[in-house]
């Protein structure tokens, strides 16, 4: 009995730190769904934003106005990537793309630390951080804590996308970009919103990492763990990157729990990729991704 | 015309680094070189920084209160390694023929760093401080003339933390029977004292079950759900960056206690604790110099360089953890400087005379006082044959606020770690074609 | 005006297929190679052999290994470094087991081990496409990472998890000085590189090419896709596998397994696009670029450095070094390579404008 109690105990837990690998994954998504940009740099804002937050508030500003004021730079942000990088890198292929991001990653990484620093920053949202007992099973409170703030964040993005005008816009570009602009969305204003979502997970993802981990430049590998999320759930769907961050958390701590003094443990890097790669031998567009239609 | 700039960029760039700024090469030997190779950037730059910090903060105590060592200024240039290798071998190439008599002395500040240029020192002449980190088995001086680990190694630190649980238990004897779990970070880093605690667990009864965790460490809970079903009595912590602040707090969720957890100096600093919150309250981890400013060498530092506004980092870093490392990294390298001064006179030296110098330190407590730094390092005793030259450890606990002292200086198990260096250097000659010098005396 | 064609006629097949066509090719090539032979190891510092130069022929060599897969065959591949790994375990291995092999024998077994492994790790690509594919070479990455810390065998039982390069000598030289190290490795950089470049204007490299425009339109001409595809990565792996034997013996002279991380494969990665996708001149390019970047930007804010603290400075050089990035992709994305064209192109008809 004991061991079915540690078996669902590691599963919960396992699915639980999955929530927050797709935390991270999602702002991936919203990107490539809008513009085909693998964004590396994705971790980078994540800890920029959580970099600018704790910056703001150590100043003296209470949570809220430091949480807009973030929200404000990662929009200005969103604007500049659109204004100085994409605007001019129309029709490249994605993987100049792709390297446009690690420079801008490269570049956030500096910017960030060259204003706020480098030193740990403690941030406390006075969520609490200790185990809880459900029956005879030991759950993270601070994780069921982050797992509804994504809950809600999906459940709200679900909504901006369904009943907005510039979510409908942006579905419109994900579907087709020629499509979108032929019926007169601007193409690059969607952009700038799109960044600008991304810039608010980034936010939110940086303050439940920041106040796991305490604010530092480690926060931005955790993009690590949400490539393999992202991968499994496929690059262009949101129930994907939460579905795929499901698997890949539990998947993961089963792993390192049942077959780790087997091997020596430490495989919770490679299994997820392993994971993924076997998925996509049976499904190359990942669970939830757009079939692939080749012609020639 | 944006192509035509960016033709002129790429040449400039691969016309190669532009020669830096020239040195004073006037040659009276007024000045001593010392390099600095440095991490403020990365992951690791969270103990990179307070750390470079203190070690400047030093030099420049020196230089503002004595003049510099025996009147010999000194000078030193910094370059970033970012914790990498092949950074750190550039560093090491463009630093070593700067200054009057070239590069003195390296500290590398890293492991991995440190591997990448052994090989190169008996050519160069170049001596290498690595204060506890760095390769164990150079402590036998007679495979690494130029490798100094000094104060005190992995190994014997490993020994010492035995001990130190030990003397909880109340006596080696109490060890059989316990189970300890060794939470190592999954690097050679990490793995390098998995050898000696077998020996120890042979040695004492008790047993032991290794834990890796993956770089970075930024989730651990499977880890410590393993080590919860282990029901250890005691953890050893063996972190490094981001990974320790997360164990504690992944421990104290799973309910292990903070003080039966035994962390590496590695994971014994303000930004491994603070973050960690009241999980961090009780965790005692080892450290081979003290913390806090109640030392006369300490306060110097405050009056010379802070009060002069002349700090490399902020003010409150003095007296952290990191801080106090670098800074005691800092005296050695003075002292052997110092030392070797006493031989070859009061002027710039090269590497092959600081080495003399490091391999010949001998810093008594009463030296130790003398400097300010009373119970703040233990004596230091270098040899030929021994390039460790010391080997206590200390315990510390933190207390929610700073790190006071949990026990009194352990000695570790001299003559366990001392056969396992000698087997280990071996093996390394072996490889490498060296004949090891032989050490008279 | 300096770099024109008028009058150099191609009277044999041979002259049609040489690999340099135009004389001044021909004549800048050789001089290239007569200054990189004779000229740099006799002028050239110490610092500048071994820490500049050497590692940018290293990585000039891992570059060409990922543009053949990546640039030519158009296989997105995130796990170069772990080839490099495969390849400095496999010559460390064989030289500690059996000493009596020549250190050459086994730079080209840890190309094949590399082969080996790359093979193993493409397979999936005959099914898997475009960002999905990274995810295979991902996990190449990780866990051959997680192989070598593991298991000791391939450490030689070493305690500390870290392999030293037994030392190199061939007929009795020993390869010890910064001079014959440079010159060892220029050797077996030109030699592959010529390989490299003969490759890729061969039917291989086209059938390559083909692939990489268009997979399924390759396979309805009669290309075998699987067999195309998977010797793109064993070649690749081989010409990287080399170079991590190259990083662990002539370079660095020790490993850790971390030294061949992620981050490693994205440098490279960088390399090879900030060179030019598909060219083998571009792999050198990029390599120097990228290795010579950091240094320049660090010896240029020494210059004006007192005014700030070095902390600062250590952050502004990452600004800078993303920011440049972005400014070369933006201005030019088929990177230095092609930049190179256009300045030939100039040049045929300076002073004309047109």
């Amino acid at each position: 009995m004991d061991e079915l109690y540690f078996f669902l105990e590691v599963l919960i837990g396992g699915l639980l730190s999955g929530t927050l690998y797709s935390l991270v994954a999602l702002g991936f998504v919203l990107i490539y769904k809008a513009s085909g940009i693998f964004n590396f740099a994705q971790g980078t804002m994540v800890l920029f934003a959580a970099l600018t937050f704790v910056g703001v508030l150590e100043l003296g500003a209470p949570a809220l106005l430091a949480a807009v004021v973030t929200l404000a730079v990662m929009v200005v942000l969103a604007f500049a990537v659109e204004r100085f990088i994409f605007r001019h890198m129309v029709n490249q292929p994605q993987v100049i793309l792709f390297m446009a991001t690690i420079g801008l990653a490269y570049f956030l990484e500096g910017l960030g630390q060259t204003i706020w620093g480098t030193e740990v920053h403690v941030l406390d949202l006075g969520i609490p951080d200790r185990g809880l007992w459900l029956g005879p099973i030991l759950v993270s409170q601070f994780d069921l804590v982050a797992a509804a703030v994504v809950a809600l964040l999906v459940a709200g993005l679900g909504v901006f996308f369904r009943t907005t005008t510039m979510g409908r816009a942006l579905r419109g570009v994900a579907d087709d970009h020629q499509a979108a602009l032929s019926i007169g969305i601007p193409l690059h204003h969607v952009w700038v919103a799109v960044w600008s979502v991304a810039g608010f997970v980034a936010l939110v993802a940086g303050l439940v990492w920041g106040s796991k981990l305490g604010v530092q430049f480690s926060i931005s590998l955790v993009a690590l763990k949400a490539i393999p999320v992202m991968i499994i759930g496929g690059f262009t769907s949101i129930p994907g990157a939460i579905v795929g961050g499901l698997i890949v958390g539990a998947s993961e701590k089963l792993a390192e729990v049942y077959l780790g003094p087997f091997v020596g443990g430490g495989l919770e890097n490679w299994f997820p990729y392993m994971l993924a790669m076997l998925v996509l031998m049976v499904r190359p567009e990942g669970i939830f991704g757009e079939k692939i239609i080749e012609r020639v | 015309m944006h192509k035509c700039l960016l033709v002129a960029l790429a040449a400039l760039v691969l016309a190669g680094p532009v020669p830096a700024v020239a040195q004073d090469q006037s040659g009276d030997g007024a000045e001593q070189f010392i390099p600095i190779t440095s991490y403020r950037t990365g992951p690791y730059a969270v103990g990179g920084i307070p750390f470079m910090d203190g070690f400047v903060d030093y030099l420049k105590m020196i230089n503002a209160r004595d003049g510099g060592i025996e009147g010999v200024r000194i000078v030193w240039e910094e370059c970033e390694t970012a914790y990498k290798p092949d950074r750190f071998v550039e560093c090491y190439e463009r630093l070593k023929n700067r200054g009057e008599r070239g590069a003195s002395v390296f500290n590398p500040l890293g492991t991995p760093l440190t591997y990448a240029v052994i090989d190169r020192l008996p050519a160069d002449k170049i001596p290498l401080i690595t204060l506890g980190y760095g390769r164990t088995d150079a402590s036998d001086g007679r495979v690494f003339p130029y490798v100094f680990p000094l104060m005190v190694n992995y190994w014997s630190q490993n020994t010492a933390k035995i001990r130190y649980i030990a003397s909880l238990e109340g006596g080696l004897e109490n060890l059989d029977g316990l189970k300890i779990a060794n939470v190592h970070h999954d690097s050679a880093y990490g793995k390098e004292t998995a050898p000696v605690l077998a020996k120890q667990a042979e040695r004492y009864g008790f047993e032991v079950r290794h834990f890796p965790v993956v770089h970075p460490g930024i989730d651990q809970k499977a880890v410590w759900l393993n080590v919860r079903r282990y029901r250890p009595d005691y953890v050893i912590l063996r972190g490094w960056g981001v990974m320790n602040q997360t164990a504690l707090k992944e421990a104290a969720r799973v309910g292990v206690p903070a003080d039966k957890i035994v962390g590496v100096w590695w994971s014994c600093a303000e930004q491994d604790t603070v973050p960690a919150g009241d999980a961090a309250v009780g965790y005692t981890c080892s450290t081979f110099h003290n913390n806090g400013t109640d030392f006369q060498l300490m306060q110097d530092i405050i009056t010379h360089v802070h009060d002069a506004g002349d700090g490399t980092g902020p003010r409150e870093a003095v007296g952290t953890g990191f801080y106090n490392r670098g800074v005691i990294n800092a005296f050695v390298t003075v002292e052997a400087i110092r030392t070797a001064m006493g031989e070859f006179g009061a002027r710039a030296l090269g590497g092959e005379e600081v080495r003399w110098g490091i391999e010949n330190m001998e810093l008594t407590d009463a030296d130790i006082a003398a400097a300010g730094a009373a119970n703040l390092v233990p004596p230091i005793s270098v040899s030929c044959a021994d390039h460790e030259g010391g080997g206590k450890v200390l315990f510390v606990r933190w207390t929610g606020e700073s790190f006071e002292t949990a026990s009194d200086w352990l000695e570790p198990d001299r003559d366990l770690v001392r056969g396992m260096i000698e087997e280990s250097a071996a093996q390394y000659a072996a490889e490498k074609g060296i004949t090891p010098r032989t050490c008279e005396s | 005006m300096f770099y024109r064609e008028t009058g150099q006629y191609k009277t044999t097949y041979a002259a049609d297929r040489a690999i340099f066509p135009i004389r001044q090719d021909r004549i800048g090539i050789a001089i290239l190679l007569v200054v990189a032979f004779v000229v740099i190891p006799l002028f050239a510092n110490e610092y500048w052999l071994r820490s500049v130069l050497t590692p940018v022929l290293v990585f000039s060599l891992a570059a060409i290994g990922l543009n053949i897969l990546t640039g030519y065959t158009g296989q997105l591949s995130l796990g170069t470094a772990a080839f490099m790994a495969v390849g400095a375990f496999a010559a460390y291995n064989l030289e500690v087991r059996v000493p009596e092999v020549p250190f050459l024998v086994s730079f080209v077994v840890a190309g094949l081990a590399a082969a080996g492994v790359g093979i193993l790790f493409g397979l999936p690509s005959l099914r898997i496409k475009g960002f999905y594919l990274a995810v295979a070479t991902l996990a190449a990455q990780f866990f051959i990472e997680w192989l070598f810390t593991h298991v000791g065998w391939f450490t030689n039982y070493s305690t500390s998890g870290v392999i030293t390069a037994p030392p190199m000598t061939l007929l009795g030289y020993s390869f010890e000085s910064a001079e014959s190290r440079y010159l060892l490795t220029l050797c077996i950089v030109a030699g592959m590189a010529i390989m490299a470049k003969n490759m890729v204007r061969s039917e291989l490299g086209r059938a390559w090419m083909a692939v990489r425009d268009m997979d399924v339109a390759a396979e309805a001409i009669g290309i075998n896709l699987m067999a195309t595809k998977l010797t793109a990565f064993a070649v690749s792996s081989f010409y990287c596998g080399v170079a991590g034997a190259l990083w662990a013996y002539v370079y660095l002279g020790t490993v850790e397994p971390q030294a061949f991380d992620v981050l490693r494969s994205f440098e490279i990665l960088f390399m090879v696009i900030i060179g030019g996708l598909g060219s083998i001149l571009g792999s050198f390019l990029g390599a120097a670029f990228i290795v010579l970047l950091p240094i320049f930007i660090a010896n240029a804010s020494g210059l004006f450095g007192s005014a700030l603290s070095a902390e600062t400075i250590a952050h502004l050089e990452f600004v800078i070094f993303g920011g440049l990035i972005i400014l070369f992709l933006v201005v030019e994305p088929l990177g230095l390579a092609r930049l190179w064209q256009i300045v030939k192109e100039k040049l045929r008809l300076w002073p004309f404008p047109y």
